[in-house]
């Protein structure tokens, strides 16, 4: 099996753009990433584009040409733009296709998500109740997991202050405003402990990646940037879950343990190769309970992490250089390619002020999602 | 007394929250499943607190219920010993007085208090005030 290579990125800036659709931003990324590759539309042979809200993906063969590609639609909650990208690397891989494209892009309505309860297999009455609520899950995820483990909330502070001074560096960002860490902690409170300034915000916003195989990467003569692993998982037993009416008592994994654990594997590397990472972070204390749960850090150690840097752009492990879904807002279906996107950017050398230093040779990203679902891809330059 | 869904509660006095056991496993979970693979149970009236957060804005309705003038709620997990965590309200606590561990006991709560026949939602309040 041949290994698989991103021959070019396209982003829309992620935020609230007016008069633009959805599938509009998803075309503006898509011609990007083709310009950034040195390709036209009618070289790709195949497509996964994910969308969470904003309608179908392959409606935007109309506006990128009826070239008769295969393209196909990907729906799969927060890993809906992971799970795209897992399948199109899949067709290279085996050598059935040579140039595909992985696209994501999405346009939310303002405020919290709107979640059914029939949507997940639950009854009416835990939305009449008023549990579809996701922040609330959250919420109730990292209390618990500050009990545990020692966590201050002047931490969860800090993820949100990084996460607003890096945003301000990267032009994709929604939120480039550095807000002080008084004023994240002080904030109206949204669901405790978490502030306003401590969850993302559903959003818009477009990302393309054209993968392909060696041969065509080097034909093109593009930056080699080769996806070394690339892992969708759902949750093992006993994992705590967006929209639980109960929870074992026996704990469990999560499924980003497993996607984690898998992807380095496949890729043959451990987390203390790993030289910049994007984590999910659609709230403060997501990126911290990600660091653990993906082998970067022990349970508790974050504490430390985080008062002494170590996560910032010239740290020991860089997290989320580019503000992540704090400060890009949360598109679903563009969301992790967004990660991807930005890894790439770091691993090229082209972050300019977010730039990583010391020339980063691997990178990590992961999402996770209702209702258990989590992706990971590992890329090496 | 009208739950909020058929087979929430008991009927007994001091109802209970019925659960499910999985016949095979005996795994229990909450609220019952519509499944003949899963056995009704009443679970225990009292636990500790495992995990809680404040709801602090209005949910979307639909689906949120509730009335439409909005009063802060705790939204918690409770540990019931041997048997499963549960998802409920806390009522009849101050939000500072809160802490994960603290005993609690059973007690069904009207969705929306001012109603004239409210349905009942499940709820905990801290065990000492009993």
């Amino acid at each position: 099996m041949g290994d698989v290579f991103v021959l070019g990125i396209g982003i829309h800036p992620f935020g609230r753009t007016e008069g633009m659709t959805g599938v509009d931003q998803g075309v503006f990324a898509v011609r990007q990433a083709l310009s950034d590759a040195g390709l036209e539309w009618n070289d790709v042979q195949f497509a996964y584009g994910a969308s969470d809200a904003a309608g179908n993906p392959d409606t935007m063969v109309d506006q990128l040409g009826l070239t008769g590609v295969q393209f196909i639609n990907v729906r799969n909650g927060c890993a809906a733009g992971g799970s795209a990208l897992f399948s199109a690397q899949m067709a290279i891989k085996s050598g059935e296709c040579d140039i595909g494209l992985a696209v994501g892009f999405d346009k939310h309505p303002r405020g919290a998500f709107d979640a059914k309860p029939s949507e997940y297999n639950l009854p009416e009455w835990y939305g009449d109740a008023g549990y579809m609520v996701t922040t609330q899950f959250f919420a109730n995820k990292i209390m618990r997991y500050m009990h545990l483990n020692g966590i201050s909330r002047e931490t969860l502070g800090r993820v949100s202050e990084k996460a607003f001074r890096n945003g301000e560096k990267a032009p994709h960002a929604w939120r480039r405003q550095p807000v002080p860490l008084e004023e994240i902690l002080e904030a109206p409170m949204v669901s405790d402990p978490y502030s306003k300034y401590m969850f993302c915000s559903p959003a818009e916003g477009g990302v393309a990646l054209i993968l392909g195989s060696e041969k065509k990467a080097r034909e093109l003569g593009v930056p080699m940037v080769r996806l070394k692993a690339a892992t969708m998982r759902t949750r093992p037993p006993g994992s705590f879950e967006v929209f639980a009416p109960s929870v074992d008592i026996e704990r469990g994994g999560s499924a980003t343990n497993i996607a984690s654990r898998d992807a380095f594997a496949i890729a043959g590397v451990g987390p203390e190769d790993i030289d910049v990472a994007q984590l999910q972070d659609t709230e403060a204390g997501a990126e911290l309970m990600h660091m653990a749960e993906n082998g970067f850090c022990a349970d508790g150690d974050q504490e430390k992490w985080l008062a002494e840097g170590l996560t910032e752009i010239g740290g020991k492990l860089p997290v989320n250089t580019d503000g992540g879904c704090l400060a890009c807002g949360e598109p679903i279906g563009a969301s992790g390619l967004r990660q991807v996107y930005e890894n790439v950017v770091q691993l090229r050398g082209q972050g300019g002020a977010r730039q990583v230093p010391g020339d980063p040779k691997t990178a990590y990203s992961h999402v996770y999602g209702a209702p258990g679902v989590s992706a990971v891809t590992i890329l090496e330059r | 007394m009208k739950a909020i869904a058929e087979g929430l509660f008991t009927s007994e006095p001091q109802p209970r929250l019925v659960g499910g056991k999985d016949r095979d496993s005996g795994r229990i979970v909450f609220p019952c499943p519509e499944s003949d693979r899963f056995e009704p149970v009443p679970l225990s009236r009292s636990g500790t607190l495992w995990s809680y957060t404040i709801q602090r804005f209005r949910p979307k309705s639909p689906p949120y219920a509730g009335p439409e003038a909005f009063t802060p709620f705790p939204v918690a997990y409770v540990e019931l010993p041997g048997e499963t965590i549960v998802e409920a309200r806390l009522v009849d606590v101050d939000f500072d007085d809160i802490e994960i561990g603290m005993p609690l006991e059973f007690t069904p709560t009207p969705l929306d208090p001012d109603a004239t026949d409210p349905v009942m939602i499940p709820a905990f309040r801290p065990a000492e005030a009993a």
